[in-house]
């Protein structure tokens, strides 16, 4: 595992006004991820991994500390600038799939190309490229109401990729599928790993913590182990 | 891909977008009623006013057309005077009385009025042919109240006193004609004869007299011009012109046009109202998918513009139902004011004006834009990474 690290976190906080004491979600974290790791985020609830994926993501701004992604100081940016951030470098998943149901599978992956400014004719053939990448070329006419929780899940990963972000962020993407299903999804992002996308997921699933090379163990907003899992290198 | 988002999401809840639509609809096209009332009076009085080319109307001073029993003597001087002026064209005398048409039932009573029936502008013949001297044209209720046709002859009285059954002349009049009375409804009984009849049947009284005078005026004239000659050329006299009368029916007719204002504006209220209701309710249902679009990149104001699209979206199709729906209940309330006694069968209260019509409904579309805002705008502020977390993520 070597080269540049692509995100790095120094020193974040990140509390929430709350009537009374203010919520200290995220504690003092400092993190570096380098291009091509797949990192897995777990810890028990409330522990600050969904505040922690944000702050990666350019959502939400640390209270105080940074973020840089790809040499980009996000945390600094106004909101304008880091809506454009994310639309170009970063892919999000999440835990329900929310696709726009009035979508069909592939309008769907081509919303943030169409937001990109993607020229229609490669928007068409990017987006019928990511069905076929993700097994559901043959679903690109239906909507989101007549695929399964795990072909949605599908067509939110080929969305994520629309316009080939860093870094994949995924928040529970397995927490509302079954076995199988979440099989699907933990194979899929083997494979976009192994063909070097960089991934960061928080998750509950034990096997899709496996999957990754890297675990941090988060305890109330801070990290509290972080171990490489060489074991599949 | 905005437009198709904002059509798709309106699909998507057919029934309500249909629903809120149709309210729309009710509301622009009162709206649309409203603003065809409050215009309508005055143009189809300033075109009834106009017909035949008659600009100014020549009353006994201080009075209004018609308004008191009062005349004008030496009226055949004063016809002479008056087209003397320049720029007049025609002057047209009028005379008007009452008169009773005797018969073995009860006298029947009806208006008449005395012309000149070669420059007349207040009856249109229907059938048959002018009056000449001891004749008359009479409306269709005067011959349905005489039983009479035309051809027949009638006992005619003038200054008809029922109690002593006494009157200033008597005459046998034969009917030359069938008229609509231009500034008479339709139920109105009258008659129409030649002016030097009317004044003979009057009586010392009416001598020379007239009612009125209506005048009319070369095309390139300014009728004003015109108007202050003959008051200055007849001290007896007060001259109205159209504009003016346009100007004094406005003021009569100010409670219609504040009523109508205020009920204008009441409509456009509730059309806000409505597209505001549902442009709210769709974005709280879709919360989540809005922060996730957020989230992957869309911009705040595409957001924005998507959701106000649909507030568009909705009032133009409402307008455009409304624009239908208006103009047939105007037809429909002018059907039935026009049978309101004793109103000019020409007068249309609800008169259709594109030009005021694609302004009010302009008004409409674009409060629907204000109305998209609100909710955009709260749409679009809201906190990404909150929402995320009470909607889509664990
Ligand atoms: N928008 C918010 N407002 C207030 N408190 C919040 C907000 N988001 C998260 N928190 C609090 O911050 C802590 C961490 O939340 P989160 O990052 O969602 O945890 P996890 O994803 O590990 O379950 C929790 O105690 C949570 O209640
Ligand atoms: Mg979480």
């Amino acid at each position: 595992m070597s080269g540049q690290p692509l995100l790095s976190v120094r020193d974040a906080h990140r509390d929430y006004p709350h009537s009374g004491e203010p919520v200290h979600a995220v504690r003092g974290v400092s993190l570096q991820v380098t291009e091509g790791e797949y990192v897995a985020i777990v810890g028990p609830s409330g522990c600050g991994k969904s505040t922690l994926l944000n702050l990666l993501g350019a959502i939400d701004r640390p209270t105080t500390g940074s973020v840089t992604i790809g040499g980009t100081a996000v945390s600094a940016l106004p909101d304008k600038a880091a809506t454009h951030f994310r639309l170009t470098n970063i892919g999000f998943v999440f835990q329900r799939f929310y696709l726009l149901p009035v979508l069909t599978a592939q309008e769907n992956i081509e919303l943030p190309m169409a937001e990109a400014k993607v020229a229609l004719a490669e928007r068409h053939e990017r987006a019928r490229e990511l069905l076929g990448y993700v097994g559901l070329a043959a679903r690109a006419d239906h909507r989101p109401a007549e695929l399964s929780g795990g072909e949605q899940q599908r067509v939110a990963i080929a969305r994520a990729l629309a316009n080939r972000p860093i870094v994949l962020l995924a928040d529970e993407p397995t927490g509302e599928l079954d076995a199988r299903t979440g099989g699907e999804v933990i194979a899929l992002f083997d494979r976009l790993n192994r063909e070097g996308m960089t991934i960061v997921v928080v998750t509950h699933d034990e096997k899709l913590a496996g999957a990754a090379r890297r675990v941090i163990h988060m305890l109330d907003g801070r990290i509290v182990r972080d171990e490489p899992l060489l074991r599949r290198a | 891909m905005r437009f198709q988002l904002a059509a798709l999401s309106l699909r998507r809840h057919a029934s309500r977008t249909l629903l809120a639509v149709l309210g729309v609809a009710v509301s622009a096209a009162m709206l649309l009623d409203m603003v065809m009332l409050a215009t309508g009076m005055r143009q189809s009085f300033a075109s009834l006013l106009g017909r035949n080319g008659f600009t100014i109307r020549v009353s006994p001073r201080g009075t209004l057309p018609f308004d008191t029993e009062a005349t004008i003597a030496q009226a055949g001087d004063a016809t002479a005077a008056i087209a003397r002026i320049s720029g007049v064209t025609a002057v047209a005398p009028v005379l008007g009385t009452t008169i009773h048409v005797l018969g073995a039932r009860a006298p029947v009573t009806a208006f008449a009025l005395g012309v000149d029936p070669a420059v007349q502008g207040d009856y249109q013949l229907l059938s048959g042919r002018d009056p000449a001297a001891n004749e008359l044209v009479a409306s269709d209720a005067l011959l349905r109240a005489t039983g009479a046709r035309v051809g027949d002859t009638l006992d005619v009285a003038v200054g008809f006193d029922p109690q002593l059954r006494t009157y200033t002349g008597r005459r046998r009049v034969a009917i030359s004609g069938r008229a609509r009375f231009t500034y008479l409804s339709a139920d109105d009984r009258a008659a129409a004869l030649q002016l030097a009849t009317v004044q003979a049947m009057g009586g010392a009284d009416r001598a020379d007299r007239a009612s009125l005078f209506m005048v009319r005026t070369a095309p390139n004239v300014d009728p004003e011009a015109a108007r202050v000659a003959i008051e200055r050329a007849l001290p007896r006299v007060t001259a109205l012109s159209t504009a003016g009368a346009v100007a004094e029916a406005e003021r009569r007719l100010s409670y219609f046009r504040q009523l109508a204002f205020i009920l204008g504006a009441v409509s456009l209220i509730v059309g806000f109202l409505l597209v505001t209701t549902i442009v709210t309710v769709s974005v709280n249902e879709r919360i989540g998918e809005i922060a996730i679009m957020r989230a992957i990149g869309v911009s705040r104001i595409h957001v924005v513009q998507q959701i106000v699209i649909e507030g568009i979206g909705l009032s133009l199709t409402g307008a455009a139902a409304g624009l239908v729906l208006g103009v047939f209940t105007a037809q429909w309330l002018n059907s039935i004011l026009r049978g309101f006694p004793g109103l000019p069968d020409a007068i249309d209260f609800f008169l259709f004006q594109p030009n005021s019509a694609f302004r009010a409904l302009a008004l409409l579309v674009a409060s629907g834009v204000a109305a998209g805002i609100y909710p955009a705008w709260r749409a679009a502020s809201l906190p990404i990474s909150a929402t995320l977390r009470e909607e889509a993520v664990g």
